[in-house]
């Protein structure tokens, strides 16, 4: 049962904003157009819906084949429903024009940071909104809000990474305008987030120096996926073993097309350089 | 964790199907698992099967066909069986490395009974 609302939802993700303590929307399944406070799918009535399919009738009634066995062959992609529904995700990005992140790292390599410090410059340019993925709190949303952006947490409960059905339920209670910029920060973790498209334009992976120059050979689904690698706290390399080259390496080994960026946020080092990147991106765009 | 979001995906995946091929019960799932695709073979199993649970599924035998993963380089042509993405040609050592199989993940076919 959710603790927030009493309902039925039982785990699943939910849509929080800032300073809006009372917004509430399961994300699942059936919740189709809007949501109100909160929205429900009937998921469980759903699944008794499907449990009557056991037995059918062939319309004729003629025949009753107890037992028939047979095999049928599908061939079909076990991720093809968040493909599809990511193609839509993007389909949509590129009718507005809204240019699409998705920001990938283990927890706290520093990606709200980081959104934190390249969101006021980017504003100047283009409109920006954020979506932040956590299992739990609004933390991350709180901070984003605190720039005056366009922001929605989505928390995933249980689950470790974000699906193009949760930003598609999120994207439509933004307001996103035309020729904008979407930050979507995924849930901080180096597997699965890697497997589930969401329909961005790029996936950029952040890992720090703290981290260890192998992460790329230890995670190299994510690195191989990745289209852009932001290595953070090179202010932090004078007290850290990490050889930034040897790192480079190792992930240009999982990814040969990967775009790779140095950066401290906290002492805006290399910044420049990956904003001059990004926004070249986004006026190609 | 995502093993059990994707167990869930590949349950409705084929519920779906055997509902419309009219089937009562689906007694085996085939999938195709490639090497390199990033998915745990064990830990979908179990997950797998705490998902059935109350579904068409419920009995089902998963089998998990496993393709080790090849590279193809793109400097001299050269196949070779990889183990992961970091791959050396070893032709020529370049890394401009493509795989050509070993990712793949899909529900080849189910076995149902009417
Ligand atoms: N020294 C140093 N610290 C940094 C830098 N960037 C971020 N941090 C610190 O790293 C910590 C985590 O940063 P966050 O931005 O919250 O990291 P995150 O990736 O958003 O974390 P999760 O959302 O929890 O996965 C904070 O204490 C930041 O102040 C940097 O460039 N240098
Ligand atoms: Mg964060
Ligand atoms: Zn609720
Ligand atoms: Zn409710
Ligand atoms: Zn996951
Ligand atoms: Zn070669």
């Amino acid at each position: 049962m959710c603790d927030t609302c009493g309902c039925s939802s039982d785990g699943g993700a939910v849509l929080r904003k800032p300073g809006e303590s009372d917004y509430h929307v399961h994300v699942s399944e059936g919740a189709h157009g809007h949501a109100h406070t909160h929205s429900h799918s009937g998921e469980e009535l759903h699944a008794e819906d499907h449990h009557h399919e056991g037995h059918h009738d062939h319309g004729d009634g003629s025949h009753h084949h107890e037992g028939a066995v047979r095999k049928i062959v599908l061939e079909q992609d076990v991720l093809q429903k968040n493909n599809l529904l990511a193609e839509r995700n993007r389909g949509y990005f590129e009718a507005k024009n809204i240019f699409v992140l998705n920001f990938l790292s283990s927890p706290g390599s520093g990606k709200t940071s980081l959104l934190e410090k390249i969101i006021p410059l980017m504003q100047q340019r283009f409109p920006v909104a954020v979506i932040e993925g956590d299992q739990q709190t609004t933390n991350d949303a709180d901070r984003i809000h605190a720039l005056g952006v366009e922001v929605i947490q989505i928390n995933t409960g249980s689950g470790c990474h974000l699906d193009a059905l949760m930003v598609n339920r999120a994207v439509r209670e933004l307001d996103l305008q035309d020729n904008s910029l979407l930050c979507i920060e995924n849930v901080g973790n180096l597997v699965c987030p890697a497997l589930f498209d969401l329909g961005e334009a790029l996936k950029v992976v952040i890992i720090s120096v703290t981290e260890g120059d192998d992460k790329p050979l230890k995670y190299p689904t994510i690195f191989h996926e990745a289209d852009i690698c932001i290595l953070n706290k090179i202010d932090l390399l004078p007290y850290v073993e990490f050889d930034v080259a040897k790192c480079r390496e190792n992930a240009m080994r999982v990814n040969h097309h990967l775009e790779w960026f140095e950066v401290s946020v906290k002492s805006g080092e290399g910044l420049a350089v990956w904003l001059e990147w990004l926004e070249k991106r986004l006026v190609r765009h | 964790m995502h093993e059990m979001s994707i167990a869930l995906s590949i349950i409705e995946a084929v519920e779906e199907k055997a509902r419309e091929e009219g089937a009562g019960k689906i007694s085996g799932v085939d999938l195709v698992i490639g090497k390199i695709s990033g998915i745990e073979p064990e830990s979908l199993k179990f997950c797998f099967s705490a998902a059935a649970k109350g579904t068409l599924a419920e009995d089902a035998v998963l089998m998990v066909e496993e393709p080790e993963g090849t590279g193809e380089c793109g400097d001299c042509g050269m196949r070779f069986p990889v183990t992961f993405y970091y791959a050396e040609c070893p032709g020529c050592r370049s890394l401009r490395v493509k795989i050509v199989s070993g990712e793949e993940f899909l529900i080849q076919s189910i076995t149902i009974e009417e």
